[in-house]
């Protein structure tokens, strides 16, 4: 069933929208939240599991120290209040993905509070967005429905339950309500989800892949008539799992709000869930209210109680932030506001400073990631830094490439087997034999071939015409499959006519 | 004194996923009302200046080291399921109910 759509402009023009968003971080810590078990993506059902994140009887929970600096740490990036005392409850609710049928979850009591995030838009101007809060929990078991259409709940006949991620450390971080947007809503809340994945990629704290769902957006919508400031009433919309779904989540529940709204209906506090095919959201289950919860303190653990020293030992740890890195690149690298902007937007700024870091001349750390790079994100339809390789192996090709083992053209086959999982540069170059000939032995053998195949341009070379040279340079270099040190071939193709 | 009607019961037993019957809703509620009122006392003893506790130790940031420790296999994470397949737990189907 499609739902009914209001006219974007019209929407605008007869309501304001005001957002709420709750990020969900995975820590990429070694261990879980409250046990030993790995925290890895990807490893056999239910063999990163033990009887805590299993909850069997008896278990006890301790809490991992590393999370708790984690969340400190992103609290203070975020400019929040580090609480001086604070405790985790439970959430008590029975549903398979969390086998204790509760979670272990921050409630009334978040370790880091009142901070805010300045995003900057695509027209450069910047919108600061208020954070309410940032709690720790921890992350529930994976479900897969059996049984029904594209493994949907609805219609399944069964589940499956693997608790591999039941556990692992989890960061929620959230907006206060989002007012003042208007018409750029959708693109604040792109923009807000995309500045906290830069922010947390700088600390380290995460890999924040949204494919893999190791950082995911929950969107809250509701719409308020214009001039009014009583809010409207809010839907919850999950599943939007990657930074351009987010804005298209937030248009498409403004548009179906306000049609609903114009008809004289109402809005249903409900959990919507996104179709990333269709762009569109669909009724999922009413929420719980929060008493049904029924929180609580939880017993087997004991209050944190950060100290000021402790925390300002955290602070010394934060490293150069996003807006920071903007604004050094910017002097450093003599950029333009535009070509700045270009740079944020495409999301190359922090993997070229990255390669910049790793050793590279911040020209040519430049040029991958905006040309080639940028190309195969496109053929791909992945975000740049989705793309398998590390600037610190672009940094590597570049390297190369300097060190005269490398032409332009054979860096970029260099790249391709990078980015084809064929591991590190020097591995593909030894595996496919891609380094630069500038044996001259092998070399003057090509060139005396090529002089052959040719007479009358080595004649006209004879003659004087040096820039002839360069139709034998480049049948060497095809001879040789572009192996071949250009320079050096150029060197020999004179040396040998004029022998 | 504390009260419970027999609405709450049947919220709390849907909340738990417990199937309770007509007679059985009188009979929680009664005798959850007994258990409630025993434990209102605690409040007449505590007066206003103390502070309520949620552990028994006045312990603050106890933390484990991040490290990983050996946990349990596959096979011996099933042994107890009542049903699996391929490696997981195999439960009934959850949303419909509802």
């Amino acid at each position: 069933m499609t739902a009914a759509l209001m006219d974007y402009d019209e929407v605008l023009e007869r309501f304001d929208p005001v957002l709420g968003l709750e990020v969900h971080v995975e820590l990429s810590t070694a261990t879980k939240m409250f046990c030993g078990c790995a925290n890895v993506f990807g490893t056999p059902p239910n063999t990163q599991v033990c009887p805590t994140c299993l909850g069997l009887p008896g278990a006890l929970p301790v809490l991992n120290g590393v999370a708790v600096e984690s969340a400190m740490r992103i609290g203070l990036a975020l400019n929040c209040s580090i609480a001086p005392w604070c405790r985790f409850a439970r959430k008590n609710y029975f549903y398979p993905d969390m086998p204790k049928n509760f979670q272990t979850s921050q409630y009334d009591e978040p370790i880091a509070v009142n901070g805010s995030l300045a995003v900057e838009l695509s027209d450069g101007s910047v919108f600061t967005v208020a954070i309410e809060r940032a709690h720790m929990e921890e992350d529930t078991g994976k479900s897969l429905h059996v049984g029904g259409a594209d493994g949907r709940i609805h219609g399944a006949s069964h589940s499956l339950l693997d608790y591999n991620r039941a556990g692992v450390p989890l960061i929620e971080v959230v907006t206060k309500p989002i007012e003042g947007a208007g018409a750029r809503a959708p693109e604040i809340a792109r923009a807000y989800v995309t500045a906290l994945r830069d922010l947390l990629r700088a600390l380290g704290v995460s890999d924040v892949r949204m494919d893999q769902g190791s950082m995911r957006c929950d969107a809250n919508v509701s719409l308020m008539p214009r001039g009014s400031s009583t809010f409207g009433t809010r839907t919850e919309t999950k599943n939007v799992n990657s930074l351009r779904s987010v804005e298209r989540a937030v248009r498409y529940e403004m548009c179906r709000q306000g049609a609903v709204l114009a008809s004289g209906g109402r809005i249903v506090q409900e959990t919507r869930h996104f179709d990333e095919a269709g762009g569109t959201t669909s009724a999922g289950r009413r929420k719980e209210t929060s008493e049904d919860y029924r929180y609580f303190p939880e017993p087997d653990l004991v209050p944190i109680a950060p100290s000021d020293a402790w925390v300002q030992r955290l602070r010394a740890t934060l490293p150069e932030l996003p807006w920071q890195r903007r604004a050094r690149a910017k002097t450093e690298w003599g950029l333009s506001d535009l070509e700045l902007r270009d740079l944020v937007n495409a999301g190359a700024l922090d993997l070229i400073a990255a390669t910049v870091d790793a050793g590279a001349p911040a020209a040519e750390a430049r040029s991958w990631w905006v040309s080639y790079l940028s190309q195969q994100t496109n053929s791909r339809g992945v975000e740049l830094a989705d793309l398998p390789i590390t600037p610190a192996q672009v940094a590597r090709v570049i390297a190369l490439v300097a060190e005269g083992a490398l032409t332009n053209n054979l860096a970029r086959q260099v790249v391709d087997g990078v980015l084809a999982k064929e591991g590190e540069p020097d591995e593909v170059v030894a595996a496919h034999g891609l380094a630069v000939v500038s044996d001259d032995a092998a070399l003057t053998a090509a060139v005396e071939q090529a002089l052959a195949a040719a007479p009358d341009i080595a004649d006209k070379i004879r003659g004087g015409k040096l820039a002839a040279a360069g139709a034998i340079v480049g049948a060497v270099m095809k001879a040789t499959g572009g192996q071949a040190n250009a320079q050096r071939v150029r060197e020999l193709v004179l040396a040998l006519v004029s022998a | 004194m504390p009260t419970i009607s027999r609405a709450e019961v049947a919220h709390l037993a849907r909340l738990a996923r417990l199937a309770v019957t007509e007679e059985e809703l009188d009979l929680f509620a009664s005798q959850l009302e007994v258990i409630l009122t025993s434990v209102a006392r605690v409040g007449e003893v505590a007066a206003a200046d103390i502070p309520p506790t949620s552990h028994a130790v006045g312990l603050t940031d106890v933390f484990r080291a991040d490290v990983t420790r050996p946990g349990l296999t596959q096979q011996q994470a099933l042994s107890g399921a009542y049903a699996t397949e391929d490696g997981r737990f195999r439960v009934p189907r959850i949303l419909d109910e509802s």
